[in-house]
């Protein structure tokens, strides 16, 4: 009864597209065209032009609209954005170059990298302000509080963009760094720049999220284990490893569960520092399928089985660690 | 996106305003254009005319199709290019304007119809192509002569690097995804080369591509290192600060890189014909105009296009002269409008802009850039996007 109207919500906004997705991924609705020789007359400079010539015209129905077949592809879509003869020939050759020239693999390996890298410093940045925080004295850990909490509540894509501005060409950052290091600096001249400033704002935006968590965390604890544990003569390190860490280790994974998820899904830094020339990842891949070209075309079929891919890898790298925090469960109880 | 034009807006606004045409309206009319100069101008005539609304992007190009497929249309007028306009023509979403331009387009003149079997379905305020612009005082000081072809221009760039008067010689709008795609449509298109047949099958001469790519490799080696996220309004921005001294840009620039507003080398920037290929001119000609929305009322659709035709008063266009390369009547070709009538003149060919011609320039657009790089090389960077592009057609049912 009472989970009656969230129920409706999770079935409108969650089950239903995902449905559609799934399908849409299987069937490609394709327009159908008719041959027709036109007039066209267009401005010149001065004089205009005109030329009559064969074009390939929509149907249209008597309402106007496009007449469209849909029909049953089966994985077809699934081949087109995996690629797998080139996969076979490329892991055969053993040919790094060969993979990363396939766009969806290029985007996994970025992709994943990004979620690994970023993982251990968002949570390990977040624990060293929390203890930082926690370790200032009362009157001031307000302030810090709210100083710490501000990269988190800008929105991702103006955070990025904003680190875009102060390095790009000559931005204020470039320009320090080339007189501190005295020579030229390009940040988005090749790859390797960008996708550091990519794992820096990553770090720098989430951080504050696991900060509160693990301050929140640090609250509950127990001052008698720590004074024992001191008493015991355990040093700062070992307090931290002994008591602090195994006492924070359920938000430790719930940090990490929500991150592995966040950042599979990075696409705000790759449209923020328009880097698709370099970097791009898997969220980023399935918008440039679905983004109309100039006359409109888009590629819902491809764009479907990306996504699906996409929700495909988010889990197999959730059920890693769920399995685990599952396992010490069960081993405590 | 979108408050950046407003700003540009109210800038403009003070500067257009010395000719305001006599119109009056009642009907609310909403417009959705691209967010260029010319556009500013127009759409800030329009505001004078009382309700109305303007809407300008520079991604106005994502959007036009939906808004104007949707019933009711969500905007009454929508400025569009060549490139733009064809699926709206092709879908039948916008109105003949024949009737209406008999009643109230006086003051427009033949050449801006874009007719379709004897129906006007657009009108063009603007002629638009990409030209060479360069740093005057530079090519004196280095006694350079003004180049006609891309290897004159690495001469020229040669010599101006070497001399260290400005940060790179040359500037482009090499940004990954269209603006790529399109550098490589100008240049192949220059050499004489065809891209689809009539059955939409890719007919791309490799060698006539692999001499553009080597070519668009040797000028990026000119630009800042930073080129591939380098857009028109990046190079623009680029003259106005002095740090570059030749591009082959779009004309719809070439009042803004001498703007005294704007430009710390106003005045110093020179016209020029676009670059020619070994067949004809790397660049394209394009016109930028408007449509009215098929989905609304025949009074919308009325108030609308007196709009449109205010917008182009010859008064407006006289007091703007220098903004754009009008169409309308009004505009006398000042020293701006050089380098895209001598473009014109010497035969560039119109955007061969078709449906399936957009899936290969989209495919182009996102191939080139492993080229660029370094992580493709010439053949499997074509052969890639011969691949994606066969994909995207057939999922479109273009082949």
């Amino acid at each position: 009864m009472f989970v009656g109207p969230s129920l409706i919500l999770m079935l409108i906004f969650i089950a239903a597209p995902l449905v559609t997705v799934f399908w849409n991924s299987f069937y490609v609705t394709k327009p159908q065209y008719e041959k027709v020789e036109v007039e066209t007359c267009t401005p010149g400079f001065p004089k205009p032009k005109c030329t009559t010539a064969v074009k390939q015209l929509p149907l249209l129905d008597e309402n106007g609209k496009v007449v469209t077949e849909t029909s049953f592809v089966g994985l077809e879509s699934y081949i087109n954005v995996l690629e797998p003869n080139r996969l076979r020939a490329a892991l055969e050759a053993l040919d790094w170059n060969a993979l990363n020239n396939i766009e969806f693999w290029q985007a996994l390996r970025f992709t994943l990298l990004f979620t690994l890298v970023t993982m251990p410093l968002v949570i390990g940045t977040g624990l060293l302000i929390a203890l930082t925080v926690n370790g200032t004295i009362q009157s001031i850990k307000g302030p810090v509080i709210f100083v710490s909490l501000l990269p988190f509540i800008i929105t991702p894509v103006i955070g990025a963009l904003s680190i875009r501005w102060l390095f790009i060409g000559d931005g204020i950052l470039t320009a320090a760094l080339e007189a501190w290091l005295d020579r030229d600096i390009a940040m988005f001249a090749q790859g390797w720049t960008i996708e550091i400033l990519m794992y820096v704002y990553r770090v720098w935006h989430v951080a504050p999220f696991a900060f509160v968590v693990f301050y929140a965390g640090l609250q509950t604890l127990n001052n008698d284990t720590l004074e024992s544990a001191i008493v015991d003569g355990a040093n700062r390190f070992e307090r931290l490893r002994y008591v602090v860490i195994p006492h924070l280790m359920p938000l430790i994974i719930f940090v990490l569960l929500i991150h592995l998820m966040d950042a599979y899904r990075v696409f705000e830094e790759i449209v923020g520092f328009s880097s698709q020339a370099y970097v791009i990842s898997l969220q980023w891949l399935t918008y440039d399928f679905l983004m109309p070209d100039e006359a409109g075309t888009r590629s819902i079929s491809r764009a479907s089985a990306s996504a699906m891919l996409t929700m495909v890898g988010i889990i197999v790298l959730l059920v890693i660690p769920l399995r685990r925090a599952w396992r010490d469960r069960r081993k405590i109880h | 996106m979108i408050t950046k034009p407003i700003i540009f807006a109210g800038a403009m606004a003070l500067i257009g305003s010395g000719a305001m045409a006599d119109c009056e309206n009642t009907v609310p009319v909403k417009s959705l254009t691209n967010a260029f100069p010319a556009y500013v101008i127009m759409t800030d005539v329009m505001k004078g005319c009382g309700n109305f609304e303007a809407e300008l992007d520079k991604d106005h190009r994502l959007k036009v199709q939906d808004v104007l497929s949707s019933d009711p249309a969500l905007y009454t007028i929508v400025g569009v290019a060549n490139a733009t306009s064809v699926p709206l023509f092709d879908q039948e979403l916008v109105r003949p304007l024949n009737d209406l331009i008999e009643k109230h387009g006086q003051n427009l003149n033949e050449n801006q119809f874009i007719t379709i079997d004897g129906n006007v379905l657009a009108v063009a305020a603007l002629f638009n192509t990409q030209h060479l612009m360069y740093r005057e005082d530079i090519f004196n000081d280095l006694e350079i002569e003004v180049p006609t072809t891309w290897d004159e221009v690495f001469e020229a760039a040669e010599t101006i690097e070497a001399a260290g008067l400005v940060d790179y010689p040359l500037g482009g709008y090499y940004m990954a995804g269209w603006n790529l795609g399109f550098v490589f449509v100008n240049h192949y298109l220059g050499e004489g080369g065809a891209f689809l047949d009539e059955n939409n099958n890719p007919i791309i001469d490799a060698d006539k591509a692999y001499l553009v790519m080597e070519r668009m490799k040797t000028a990026a080696s000119y630009m800042d290192p930073e080129y591939l996220v380098s857009d028109t309004t990046f190079v623009t921005k680029q003259f106005q600060q002095g740090k570059i001294a030749i591009a082959n840009l779009w004309a719809s620039r070439a009042g803004a890189v001498n703007d005294p507003n704007e430009s710390t080398v106003a005045g110093n920037i020179k016209m020029a014909a676009g670059l020619m290929g070994s067949a004809q001119p790397a660049s394209t000609v394009w016109w930028d105009g408007w449509v009215v929305a098929k989905n609304i009322t025949d009074e919308e659709a009325e108030a609308g296009f007196k709009l449109i035709a205010a917008a182009m008063d010859p008064a407006v266009i006289a007091a703007n002269n220098d903004a754009a390369v009008w169409l309308a009547n009004g505009f006398t070709p000042g020293l701006a409008a050089v380098g895209a009538a001598a473009t014109a003149e010497a035969g560039a060919p119109a955007y061969p802009a078709t449906k399936a011609m957009a899936v290969m320039h989209t495919a182009l657009g996102n191939g080139l850039s492993a080229y660029m790089t370094g992580d493709k090389d010439a053949e499997t960077a074509l052969a890639d996007i011969l691949a994606d592009y066969e994909v995207a057609a057939k999922e479109a049912n273009l082949l």
